[in-house]
């Protein structure tokens, strides 16, 4: 059964249409990577996901539950919209920790303004993700004494405090410096053995065809092909797919 | 003589003390009300307290301070020879009768409000749109990312020109014996009036200059204090 499921998405930007008909499905545990060139779509696509933009037409379910739906005027309340978002967790590209709480309240803080818990129980709960992150060590720190690899490890605990049934990442190692992307991507990793259920918008392409079960490219707007790696990369069909894989070979 | 005088200025400080503390205590909740009215995304809302806010700041403080002196007593003359009695013309009465200083307080904190105002709007504006779809993404409320969020961030970047502006205040507030506040400064004049010594009015300096020495520091510390982070 789909954990998530996406039909027909579209959005435009004041006359740009950005996504024209968005639609695929993820079953629980499945990691789905996104790829495609800047301006395809794939961060807009996310960011619908997380209610951070409202789609203009189509339909997200998820757990069999309709959390949007444009033909259905009962899923669409601002009011709900904040519930709604439990649902996902979204890692950013530039982390957007905040500044002024340490390591341990940039994790707590949420769980703790939305009763996920008692006091001991999330700070315990955040402990053990610090840990899992590997930023055993840095607990007390704040976001400024910390590398850009380690600000965004945390910003990923961060994101699993909540235990959202599904987790996305927009680029999670775009703003790195290339020695400092490995250790984020193992930490992603890690994740997939636990069995979340995750959506990576990535550029890194190795990565893409080690850890996802399912991956789409995406082009101006729309689907332009989705399938296993191995189909994708190794054999994919599209002169789309095939020139954007060639160029992005390329760049090494 | 020196002691007597000292005493007795001292004793008209806590005048200007008194309208610089009641100043800042309604000014800065009340600016921070008129931000989110020019940030307001209903436009004539916006518009309005934008007009409101270029009028009080494109105009001397002097002037405000003459106008809510003599303002409210001319309104209550003109609406009498009419005969007109309602609630404006009872609150004019009302505004008409109460103490200068009362009067000054009203006038200094609708005109720092509104400086007060478009600090704390830079200081909103300038915090990224990340903050806030972090804080989305987490499941916070509007009312948490502001508070628990946005605010503490705020607070670090507007301290310096808050700070600018609070000494300031504390120099205006000589303006206010304009509409007849016996303050330090007059009470300095006085001296060369009945006594024939100038060299009062010259001492008055050194109040104003301990006490914004003393608000230099304090200002300084919370920057200091604010700076265990960056960002």
């Amino acid at each position: 059964m789909a954990v998530l499921q996406v039909e027909n998405i579209y959005k435009k930007f004041g006359k740009t249409e950005v996504l024209k008909g968005i639609s695929f499905s993820l079953e629980k545990g499945e990691v789905l990577a996104i790829i495609g060139s800047s301006g395809s779509g794939k961060t807009t696509l996310l960011r619908c996901l997380n209610f951070l933009e409202r789609p203009d037409k189509g339909k997200i379910t998820v757990s069999n539950k309709v959390l949007y739906d444009t033909d259905d005027e009962n899923t669409l309340l601002e009011s709900e919209i904040r519930e709604k978002r439990l649902h996902f967790g979204l890692v950013f590209q530039n982390f957007n920790l905040f500044p002024q709480y340490s390591v341990l309240k940039n994790i707590t803080l949420a769980p703790t303004l939305l009763k996920k818990g008692t006091p001991a129980e999330i700070e315990e709960k955040a402990k053990q993700l610090i840990e899992q992150v590997g930023l055993s060590d840095k607990l007390k720190a704040y976001p400024c004494e910390l590398s850009g690899g380690q600000q965004q490890r945390v910003a990923i605990a961060r994101a699993l405090a909540m235990e959202p049934e599904i987790l996305c990442f927009d680029e999670p190692t775009s703003a790195l410096d290339p020695e400092l992307t490995g250790e984020v991507l193992r930490v992603i990793k890690g994740l997939k053995s636990e069995d979340s259920t995750m959506i990576v918008v990535t550029h890194e392409m190795e990565f893409a065809k080690s850890v996802a079960d399912k991956v789409i490219f995406m082009a101006d707007g729309i689907i332009e092909e989705m399938g296993t790696p191995e189909q994708i990369f190794d054999n994919p069909q599209s002169e789309k797919t095939k020139a954007f894989l060639q160029s992005s070979l390329e760049n090494f | 003589m020196f002691i007597q005088v000292t005493l007795d200025l001292l004793q008209n400080f806590l005048v200007t003390l008194k309208l610089f503390g009641l100043t800042l205590l309604f000014s800065l909740p009340l600016g921070l009300i008129i931000s989110f009215g020019s940030m307001s995304k209903f436009k004539p809302l916006s518009y309005l307290v934008k007009t409101f806010v270029w009028i009080i700041r494109g105009t001397p403080l002097m002037l405000q301070l003459i106008v809510f002196y003599f303002g409210p007593g001319l309104l209550v003359s003109m609406f009498e020879a009419s005969g007109t009695t309602n609630w404006f013309v009872d609150l004019m009465r009302t505004l008409n009768m109460a103490d200068p200083l009362v009067t000054a307080i009203i006038a200094f904190v609708i005109n720092y409000s509104c400086y007060f105002s478009e600090i704390y709007r830079g200081g909103i504006e300038s915090i990224s749109a990340g903050q806030y779809e972090a804080g989305y993404v987490l499941g916070m409320t509007k009312t948490q990312i502001f508070f628990r969020v946005v605010l503490m961030q705020v607070v670090k970047r507007i301290v310096p020109p808050m700070s600018n502006e609070i000494i300031t205040l504390v120099k205006d507030t000589s303006l206010a014996r304009t509409i007849t506040v016996y303050e330090i400064i007059w009470a300095a004049q006085d001296y060369i009036r009945n006594a024939g010594l100038l060299w009062p009015l010259f001492y008055t300096g050194v109040f104003y200059l301990v006490f914004s020495g003393v608000l230099t520091l304090l200002f300084g510390y919370i920057e200091k204090k604010l700076n265990y982070y960056r960002g």
